[in-house]
């Protein structure tokens, strides 16, 4: 079974975070590997524990964006790849999703495609998908339980996680799957992980390396970017001696306002 | 081409997507703006009956395709329903629902387009749509317009849109239109637990706890349990059922925090926050929530909030407009007693 799994790297989801001069900026918050994406790490990492194989990062990002691939190393992938070139320089996710699907085209023989459900920094939850129909797979999005797993037939069938309640679906493989948060918990690093991703020796890909020409020129574009306007909230404190004095008080309060 | 509006129906065997008709009423209010006509696309094995509600609720007219392919929604072969559709139109917007993400990002690539999702704000400026979307968790907002590649693909987040009244009189052409559609390489096999109850994301009142549910001291266990984590899961479930009965005075939805879901209070479905759904109830009520950062970007852009917390300091308060320090044990089962009555009749 070969399995690629696509990291991306994203500011601590703890991180403050503001525009500066019309461009967004995190202060000192630490970049990290995007949260969603090590449950996409994790269950690749059990598929090949379970049934042999090998597990695959790759990530597009500027030339220092490694962050998120030695994570996955010291988690236990087995190579990681990035994948840079100012030709990939803000690319939307019809441009990322061209190079990662040139990406993992060139790891080649690949089984499964891993993906996190969504990116805490752009919170699009697109670029699964849009790899799946360039690469002509079949998307198996929300995933969370891999139910079976054939590699000989080539089928697997998985649990996904809808608004209408858990659907089965079965697919023939290759195929694309992205994870949710319900799919298992992921470990920590060991230190022995820690100690080999951070010798490990990351390769970078190009856009000549992928035989990519220029990928996709943006299709949209973001005139503005700016804080939500704070909501002046003064809380307003319901107290009493007892509780159904106070639950009382703000029942009323809730219909005065015509809250309900 | 023309400057009509396409709307894709969003609809689960048949029943619409209630941001489905949010849709067609903002794809309406754009074109009282742009000119144009609203046109509908209605995708599934026999679903006529949808494409003459979607004119009741404001479209001009309907683009159908029917096939047994269609049957079950499964993004590939809707993808390639979707296509002819998709490509005479200049702006094609969607609800936003699991199924349109992958349909908008599928159509986005076969027309090497841009896509936009959970758009929240739309304005028309300069003959330009320009969309907004919050981005980092909704700490900030971005502003997205089209450079040009057409159709401009938008999906609307749920309820951040008024929804329009359905007008049985209204009437308008039905069109089916020939889409080839390859066998998909996918099955739905079945379903599990469906979920009972309103759905989170478009419920107008949505009661959530946190890890407070567990620690009702007034609570005896049953005497066959005696590992602790069981006595807290069991604690905690009981808990939960304060909050539903709240829940359901208001005929709202429960949510959670991730606190509550990572010490199996309950299940996952119910998370709210960044590593869960986004919800934007009129009324949201947190019971027992601290309001960390990550909880606040699933709730923030709810219209009144109120929060039942037994610390003073905790961060929740200072987005609540309403807030009640106490014990949520005492007050969440109160505050149901004091709604129903008022609310009876
Ligand atoms: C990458 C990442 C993603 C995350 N995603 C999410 C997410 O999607 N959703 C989410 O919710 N969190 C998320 N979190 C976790 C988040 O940071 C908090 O840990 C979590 O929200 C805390 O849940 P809580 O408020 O229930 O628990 P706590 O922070 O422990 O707060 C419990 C609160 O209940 C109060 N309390 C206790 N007992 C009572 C009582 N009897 N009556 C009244 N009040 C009481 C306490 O005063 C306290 O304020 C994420 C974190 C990370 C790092
Ligand atoms: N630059 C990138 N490099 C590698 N993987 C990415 C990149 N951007 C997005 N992804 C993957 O696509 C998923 C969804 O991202 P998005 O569509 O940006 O929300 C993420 O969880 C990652 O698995």
């Amino acid at each position: 079974m070969k399995i690629v799994v696509c990291v991306k790297q994203t500011p601590d989801t703890a991180a403050t975070v503001t525009v500066e001069d019309g461009k967004v900026s995190w202060g000192d918050a630490p970049l990290v590997i995007n949260p969603w994406d090590e449950y996409a790490v994790e269950e690749a990492l059990r598929i090949k524990e379970q049934d042999g194989g090998s597990v695959v990062a790759i990530s597009l990002g500027p030339e220092d964006a490694r962050e998120a691939l030695k994570h996955a190393l010291a988690m236990g992938a087995d190579e990681a790849v990035l994948i840079s070139d100012p030709a990939f320089a803000g690319l939307d996710s019809l441009g990322v999703s061209s190079v990662l699907a040139a990406g993992v085209g060139k790891v080649a023989d690949v089984d499964l495609v891993f993906f996190g459900r969504a990116s805490v920094d752009s919170d699009t939850g697109i670029t699964g998908s849009q790899v799946a129909r360039r690469l002509g797979w079949p998307a198996l999005t929300l995933v969370s339980k891999v139910d079976s797993l054939d590699e000989s037939g080539g089928t697997i069938t998985v649990e996904r996680m809808l608004e209408e309640g858990r659907q089965q679906v079965s697919s023939s493989m290759p195929a694309v799957v992205s994870v949710v948060k319900e799919i298992n918990e992921p470990r920590y690093p060991s230190f022995m992980g820690i100690r080999k991703a951070s010798r490990a020796e990351i390769p970078v890909w190009t856009a000549a390396d992928l035989g990519l020409g220029q990928p996709p020129e943006p299709a949209l574009a973001w005139p503005e970017i700016f804080a939500p306007a704070k909501v002046e909230t003064q809380c307003e404190f319901i107290e009493g001696d007892t509780p159904e004095e106070i639950a009382g008080k703000l029942a009323d309060r809730l219909l005065e306002e015509k809250v309900i | 081409m023309t400057e009509d509006i396409y709307v894709y129906i969003d609809h689960f065997k048949g029943e619409a997507l209630p941001a489905s008709w949010e849709a067609v009423g903002a794809a309406r209010q754009l074109a009282s703006e742009l000119g144009g006509k609203v046109i509908a696309v209605v995708l599934g094995e026999s679903v006529s009956e949808l494409a003459g509600t979607a004119i009741a609720h404001g479209a001009d007219e309907v683009r159908i395709v029917e096939d047994p392919l269609l049957a079950e929604f499964r993004p590939e072969p809707y993808a390639d329903a979707l296509k002819p559709v998709a490509a005479e139109s200049e702006l094609l917007i969607f609800p936003t629902s699991g199924r349109t993400r992958e349909l908008a990002a599928m159509v986005g690539v076969d027309l090497e387009t841009g896509v936009a999702p959970d758009v929240i704000a739309l304005e028309v400026d300069g003959g330009q749509v320009v969309a907004t979307r919050p981005i980092y968790a909704g700490k900030l907002l971005s502003k997205i317009v089209s450079k040009g590649k057409k159709p401009f693909i938008l999906t609307l987040r749920s309820r951040a849109f008024p929804k329009p009244e359905a007008d049985a009189s209204r009437s308008g052409d039905i069109v089916s239109v020939e889409a080839e559609i390859a066998a998909p390489k996918s099955e739905v096999k079945g379903y599990s637990e469906a979920e009972a109850g309103v759905s989170l994301t478009d419920a107008a009142v949505v009661v959530s706890g946190g890890r407070g549910v567990s620690n009702n001291p007034k609570l005896t266990p049953p005497a066959d349990i005696s590992d602790e984590k069981e006595i807290e899961i069991w604690k905690a479930r009981q808990g939960f059922e304060e909050v539903e009965e709240l829940a359901k005075v208001l005929g709202g939805a429960v949510g959670a925090s991730r606190a509550a879901v990572d010490a199996n209070y309950i299940p996952y479905s119910h998370q709210v926050g960044q590593t869960g759904k986004v919800v934007s109830p009129d009324l949201y009520i947190a019971c027992g929530i601290s309001g960390a950062i990550q909880h606040l970007a699933g709730m923030r852009t709810s219209k009144t909030i109120v929060a039942i917390n037994k610390d003073a300091d905790a961060p929740i308060f200072k987005l609540a407009r309403f807030g009640v320090v106490g014990d949520m044990h005492e007050i969440v089962p109160a505050l149901t007693e004091a709604l129903r009555e008022r609310l009876k009749g």
